[in-house]
């Protein structure tokens, strides 16, 4: 007997959630994992694992995984290639038990060709019939015993929003299970031989099993080289031809599909409950209204961003300066001690700091979702977006680009021609994320006044909104460039379904952020982490006796001066990192960076910056604190006191400022995005090009703008 | 067609785009509802067996239909 609750136990049965996109699929999932559920990736390829565990009666324990919402077994997308592996594949240690199928009563007819699919490959399935309410509105009744006996199969009726019925479908899915004894497709007769043949190969459960094996060679990653080869051999020895038969397959399973609906359904569907939607639309999608009110939406989302997760983020940023200095009073001295309390600490709040913002991105682009506002947007922005080599379905990722371009680029998985997915990926780190904000914030607070220009426009507002639209023209510009050099032969394709118009669920909201922030908590919290560890080394210990002279010579001096503890810690930590690693590579690097009016301090900024952005503030508020002792506390203040020795004047120059504005505008300067975009795009390739080109951008534009300037 | 014309889908004339149509539901000798239009003209919001979907004109295009 097994107990609840636990993850580690081996569950009992592995039961899969399949169904088109829009069934209420994840609520389902939602309602019967709740918190037990967690994200992972499907080995070999880049597609998120949903996976939970659900206790369905006093003995059964069942590991529930949701699969990407598809139409049928034959693959569009990236997420949906990985549903017909899982289903064929016998052996894989993913092959479900029994599939629960997840079907839209309002439109049963979609949802059942893939339900005969499961059917034909023999997997025992029970159909969930979900949002038979909305059914009822639309005027469609069922005959749920005359379904049962036409299909052979269990059917529930279950409302994924609310949670009812979803104890007789826990009830059904523990039960024992026989396959459905139906079989909708069969094969022309002179391929039954050969797909006997590779079933029996490969151990796999049926006929048709054997038949997308040979239709989808190619994308079964469970398949040995050898044996794709010898797929590919036969295919095109027999002439088969994927497209014709899946076609005549299609046909056929619509003709069962519609005796089915006509044994079953007693009122065909009317228009009318749709009213609500068609008039929403009428609104949402007008040619004025339909640009005016997403222009709203997206200028509510920054508003948002910037103005309610500025709270959180204050807490959480002074929490971990105060757990920081708590700890170094605790521990003893030691570098190891160090380690903690300036490298390991600081690096883990650098991460946790971000977390407000893409949360409340990640609440507002999910009740866009929940409420099927989203499609509207891909209806709205696709022609717009096109003219740039870009696609409607890159409206998401480039909007949550402002958050993060870690859950952004993942968010290209939705897009199904791999030219528009590539050059979404490329130009969605030119949104300007919030990392970038802190830059923004203290150099603009520097170069920019504080004036009114009028009551309500402040000049410091418009010139960090100028540089949100400079980042935005950039990452349009660039797919425009990258439309013409990138070729391809595969087609675009829009095709998606208008789902109507509903009350986001807000539980289904609630996973969304959990699921995206752990997405970037976990991979770029690693990456920062370990690039925190190696900074502070860079920045704590230097060749030779450097670090040890600096030491001498401040104790030295502070002595002479009568300095207090506070300045000569301060003073301390300026020439220790200007003795470091850390500095001898910014001193290293200036002759490169003197064009563009940086001295080497800034370019120790840069440098510890390369890995993630955000750490410009943290080191350009340490090494100016060199060789001064004012009582200028903020880095602001100090900054704006350092004056440049060649010409007298302040250091930071609008020149400079403006100029650093747009370097880190245009650079890439995030090293969890490369590996991110590596990952996505299976390879260095385009995390080079894509880093080489947004650094020389960067470059470039500074270089211009302080020679124009200064 | 124009907002809110119906005709029978009669047949494709690009079989790989035919393939994925016909999995929506575009079956040769269901009716078609062209609702609207986006605001530029493209793409369009078809209703199909009570399912509402878009697609660009261009493959709208590849639908051959009766009225």
């Amino acid at each position: 007997m097994q107990s609840s609750g636990n993850m580690a136990q081996s569950p009992h049965l592995r039961i899969a959630l399949a169904g088109k996109p829009n069934s209420g699929k994840s609520s389902l999932f939602n309602q019967l994992t709740g918190l037990n559920q967690k994200t992972g990736n499907f080995p070999g390829v880049t597609v998120d694992k949903h996976i939970g565990y659900c206790q369905l009666n006093a003995t059964t324990r069942a590991q529930i995984i949701d699969l990407p919402g598809t139409f049928s077994i034959y693959p569009r997308t990236l997420d949906e290639k990985i549903v017909s592996e899982i289903l064929v594949d016998a052996t894989g240690e993913n092959y479900p038990d029994r599939v629960v199928l997840v079907a839209d009563a309002t439109n049963l007819k979609n949802c059942f060709l893939l339900l005969t699919q499961m059917v034909d490959l023999q997997i025992p399935t029970i159909l969930a019939l979900n949002m038979v309410d909305l059914a009822a509105q639309a005027g469609m009744e069922f005959d749920i015993a005359q379904l049962q006996k036409q299909l052979d199969v269990p059917v529930v009726m279950i409302n994924a929003r609310t949670g009812s019925g979803l104890d007789e479908l826990k009830e059904k899915m523990a039960a024992p299970l026989p396959k459905s004894s139906l079989h909708v497709y069969e094969p022309d007769a002179e391929l039954v031989p050969i797909l006997d043949k590779i079933q029996a190969e490969l151990h796999l459960k049926s006929r048709h099993a054997a038949f997308i094996v040979l239709q989808q060679w190619n994308q079964m990653n469970f398949l040995p080289d050898p044996k794709k080869k010898e797929l590919q051999q036969l295919a095109h020895d027999i002439r088969f031809f994927p497209a014709k038969y899946q076609g005549a397959e299609t046909v056929q399973r619509y003709g069962f599909i519609q005796g089915v609906l006509n044994a079953v359904t007693s009122k065909v569907a009317d228009k009318e409950w749709k009213e609500n939607t068609y008039l929403l639309d009428r609104i949402l999608t007008h040619k004025i209204w339909g640009y005016l009110i997403f222009l709203f939406i997206l200028f509510s989302i920054f508003q948002s961003i910037f103005l309610i997760a500025q709270v959180p983020m204050d807490w959480i940023d002074q929490g971990f300066a105060n757990l920081s200095s708590y700890l170094s009073g605790v521990f003893p001295d030691g570098p190891f001690f160090d380690l903690i309390t300036q490298g390991i600490v600081p690096g883990i709040g650098g991460i946790v700091i971000f977390i407000p913002q893409i949360a409340i991105l990640f609440a507002f682009i999910s009740i866009l979702e929940e409420t099927g506002y989203m499609a509207r947007v891909v209806f709205l922005m696709d022609k717009i977006m096109r003219k740039f080599g870009l696609n409607g379905k890159s409206v998401v990722p480039l909007i949550s680009g402002w958050a993060c371009a870690i859950p952004a680029i993942m968010a290209t998985r939705t897009i199904d021609n791999w030219k528009d997915r590539l050059i979404t990926i490329f130009v969605t780190p030119f949104m300007s994320c919030s990392a970038r904000l802190p830059v923004f914030a203290i150099m603009v607070g520097l170069v920019v006044p504080a004036n009114n220009l009028l009551w309500f426009i402040n000049l410091q507002g418009i010139a960090l909104m100028g540089l949100y639209l400079l980042g935005f023209v950039a990452a349009i510009g660039t797919a425009l460039v990258m439309k013409m050099w990138v070729k391809t032969t595969e087609k675009s394709y829009l095709l998606m379904e208008m789902p109507t118009y509903r009350t986001p669920k807000w539980s289904n909201v609630g996973y969304t952020i959990l699921e995206k922030t752990n997405a970037f908590v976990f991979e770029a919290g690693k990456v920062i982490l370990a690039i925190s560890i190696v900074l502070w080394v860079l920045a704590s210990y230097g060749p030779g006796d450097a670090m040890q002279q600096a030491e001498q010579r401040v104790t030295a001096q502070a002595q002479q001066n009568n300095w207090s503890a506070e300045d000569t810690e301060r003073v301390l930590a300026a020439e220790q990192l200007e003795n470091s690693y850390a500095g001898k590579l910014g001193k290293f690097i200036e002759p490169a960076i003197r064009p563009l009016g940086y001295d080497w301090k800034i370019g120790i900024a840069l440098i510890t910056s390369f890995a993630a952005r955000e750490v410009f503030v943290g080191t350009v508020s340490t090494i100016y604190s060199i060789g001064s002792t004012d009582d200028t506390a903020t880095v602001k203040g100090r900054l704006k006191a350092e004056v440049n020795p060649e010409t007298g004047g302040p250091r930071f120059t609008p020149a400079v400022g403006f100029s650093l504005l747009i370097f880190y505008t245009f650079a890439m300067q995030c090293m969890s995005t490369l590996a991110i975009v590596r990952r996505e795009t299976k390879g260095w390739k385009w995390p080079a090009i894509q880093l080489a080109y947004m650094t020389g951008l960067a470059y470039l534009s500074a270089l211009a703008v302080y020679q124009l300037m200064a | 067609m124009a907002p809110g014309e119906t005709a029978v889908i009669a047949g494709f004339h690009d079989e790989e785009l035919s393939v994925k149509l016909l999995e929506m539901g575009f079956l040769p000798g269901s009716s078609v509802r062209f609702n609207y239009a986006a605001p530029l003209g493209d793409p369009v919001c078809v209703t199909i067996s009570g399912f509402d979907l878009s697609l660009r004109v261009s493959e709208a295009a590849t639908i051959a239909i009766l009225r």
